[in-house]
């Protein structure tokens, strides 16, 4: 093979190809091998691992009390002034997790990271917290993902005034600022769906698809010119049939890359709309939540900084650990990291 | 170039009007008698009153009718005189603010239009520079650790940063409070011996000659500035490094090395100004993002200005007034795409000659 190449041939060295590589093709194969061989990838999936297995492990790490409500953190008194770690719980405490007798010898329940003002139990909504973030999160990227393709595929497969129609509407969609419209459609929607994390994510969802829709018609304009299409429609497949079996699967890996990548940002700007008080009622879960709690005590933030401290870190490391991964895979998929987006 | 600036200026109308059929679209989820307060301040708790006023604004009219009223204004029936209507400048009532929308724009645009003055030197300037010069260093020491200071900074929630930062310089060291300004000074400054040139507090104080003034304004700044910063700092560090990368790999460098110009010549003169040309449509937005203000950041801090208003209108549901504040973000976000497309010609050839 060697002989070959020192010859000025022009083919590549042989190598074996696996499945993997022949289902997603050579340029997918490869980002998909720099999520397991870049340092920074690597540490994304262990921390996305870790807060998986915390969001599976959620009701054994913290008992909720309310097994029909356990998104709701569990509270000690109403008092407005917050309480230092490891105090202890003082009225209805709820279940004790198996795992503290084991690690601490005692039956005594504390407030692990504290209280929030109103006695919100900060561990309790750390470790649910993690639960809201993923669903939220894939919630969001299932649906965009879902309007985007359906409206680009569409756009593009039809082309000529659909397109024209399509496209205009998505650059209507994209003249408010992503966090200002979101801003909007949820309040709009607060009186219609009541206090839950519904408004927020129907926003967040009826703002976020237009960049998936222009991504990937841009790959169907250049699929759909290929022999295969050409191929099946001379056998008279139907048009949802050559569009949804034959075009649609060999152009989506790029945009379902870029939108999984998306989970992080959809959680950054979920919590970003309940920190400012949108959305979610008072006592759900959810790390935005836990830092607008912040906002009552900002004089006094020194002595309770495990108000702002815990809820920020488990956000912090959730939103780095996707953007170390969807760098190192923009980086594999366009080495001039030429896309960015917000 | 003239006919890409007329072409790019013919496009304007079909934005703005993008702009409007979305805030128009959105209105729709309303209700009438929640519309209505785009003509009247409240409505009387009377028998009839309701339907009188949907009547009377044309509340059940078709909806391009409803449309065009709200762009140009309705004449009222009982008065005679035209009301409403966004081109004339009125954007309905303000149930949280209290008076119109547009006033309240007006009131709150200073402390916003402050705070992106003093934003944007730095953050466009720091900003650049450690990009050019994370490039000019490739996989060096300086390379590694803007890196990973660009992918940190953008994982970090402005809010957390912003409580963070509150938590050291106020609660604990008491040097940089939140808000826009002292009591003590707000009190000198509303009383007739200040003159408000701008209404801008830093400059109206220099102007005054009140210095003491200039640095309580100056330190409430300080914070803000920070937290939008390093934001901003990370994503033009991203953008300007693999721009100027980009570049650096061209054969135009290649050839100034090797006719001998010193290296500081090479990357100033020829390398970044190149490298530069996306980064102009970047900056562009930020400032425009500045401009109409930035909800989190104005909320965390309790800075005035136009985005913790709208955060505020939309805690309290007032979507009338959020909406208001949309058409004003949206309208300069527009504007500043075109300035940016008119200077992405002055500055980049192959832009006009398309």
């Amino acid at each position: 093979m060697k002989e070959r190449l020192s010859q000025g041939s022009e083919f590549p060295p042989l190598r074996k190809i696996g499945w993997l590589e022949r289902l997603v093709g050579p340029d997918n194969y490869r980002a998909l091998r720099a999520l397991v061989t870049t340092p920074a990838a690597i540490a994304g999936l262990v921390l996305l691992a870790i807060f998986a297995l915390v969001a599976i492990a959620a009701p054994l790490i913290a008992p909720p009390a309310n097994l029909r409500d356990p998104y709701r953190i569990p509270r000690d008194g109403f008092s407005p002034d917050p309480r230092p770690m490891g105090s202890e719980w003082k009225h209805n405490p709820p279940p004790l997790p198996f795992w503290w007798r084991f690690v601490m010898k005692t039956d005594r329940w504390v407030h692990i990271l504290g209280t929030a003002s109103g006695q919100w139990d900060i561990f309790y909504g750390v470790i649910w917290g993690t639960r809201t973030a993923f669903r939220v999160g894939i919630t969001i990227t299932l649906a965009t993902l879902i309007i985007g393709v359906l409206v680009g595929s569409i756009s593009a497969y039809y082309g000529g005034i659909i397109d024209n129609i399509l496209m205009r509407i998505v650059d209507i969609f994209l003249t408010l600022p992503f966090l200002m419209a979101a801003l909007i459609l949820a309040t709009i929607l607060v009186p219609r769906f009541g206090k839950s994390i519904y408004p927020a994510v129907i926003a967040l969802i009826g703002f976020g698809w237009m960049g998936y829709s222009r991504l990937i018609r841009g790959d169907i304009l250049s699929i759909k010119e290929r022999e295969f299409v050409l191929a099946a429609r001379a056998v008279g497949a139907r048009d949802y049939r050559i569009l949804f079996r034959h075009i649609v699967p060999n152009a989506i890996f790029p945009t379902l890359v870029v939108a999984s990548m998306d989970i992080g940002s959809y959680v950054l700007s979920f919590a970003a709309l309940a920190f400012l008080g949108i959305g979610v009622e008072i006592g759900y879960a959810d790390w935005g939540q836990l830092l607008s709690f912040a906002r009552n005590w900002i004089t006094s933030l020194a002595d309770y900084w495990y108000i702002v401290v815990w809820p920020g870190l488990a956000l912090v490391l959730f939103v780095l650990a996707w953007n170390l991964v969807g760098d190192a895979l923009r980086d594999a998929l366009d080495p001039r990291m030429r896309t960015i987006r917000r | 170039m003239t006919a890409y600036i007329i072409r790019r200026l013919l496009l304007l109308p079909a934005l703005l009007f993008g702009v409007t059929v979305i805030i128009f679209g959105l209105l729709q989820f309303l209700s009438p008698v929640e519309r209505s307060a785009l003509y009247v301040r409240e409505i009387p708790h009377t028998e009839g009153a309701v339907e009188g006023i949907i009547k009377r604004y044309g509340l059940d009219q078709p909806i391009y009718v409803q449309y065009w009223h709200w762009l140009v204004g309705r004449i009222d029936p009982v008065t005679g005189k035209r009301v409403g209507g966004i081109l004339r400048g009125d954007l309905g009532y303000s149930r949280v603010g209290s008076q119109p929308v547009a006033s309240l724009i007006a009131q709150r645009f200073p402390a916003t239009a402050e705070l992106a003055l003093w934003a944007v030197v730095p953050i466009i300037g720091v900003g650049i520079w450690l990009g050019v010069q994370s490039a000019v260093r490739h996989n060096r020491f300086f390379d590694q650790v803007a890196r990973v200071f660009s992918i940190i900074g953008w994982s970090f929630p402005t809010f957390v940063f912003g409580l963070l930062v509150l938590m050291i310089f106020y609660a604990k060291l008491k040097w940089f409070p939140p808000g826009r300004i002292s009591d003590w000074a707000s009190a000198v400054i509303n009383s007739g011996q200040f003159h408000q040139y701008t209404h801008l507090y830093t400059i109206d104080a220099l102007l005054n000659l009140r210095f003491d003034i200039f640095w309580d304004a100056l330190k409430h700044l300080i914070l803000p500035v920070l937290t939008l910063s390093y934001l901003n700092w990370a994503l033009l560090l991203r953008v300007t490094r693999s721009s100027m990368l980009e570049v650096l790999g061209q054969d135009y460098i290649r050839t100034a090395r090797a006719k001998g110009l010193p290296e500081r010549l090479v990357i100033n003169r020829h390398a970044r100004p190149n490298a530069l040309i996306p980064v102009v449509t970047l900056a562009g937005l930020m400032v425009a993002g500045l401009l109409g203000g930035v909800v989190i950041t104005e909320t965390v801090f309790n800075y005035p200005g136009i985005g913790s208003a709208a955060a505020q209108a939309a805690i309290q549901l007032d979507v009338i007034t959020v909406l208001g504040f949309a058409l004003f973000n949206g309208t300069i976000l527009i504007l500043a795409n075109l300035i940016v497309d008119i200077l992405y010609a002055v500055i980049d050839p192959r832009v006009r000659l398309e």
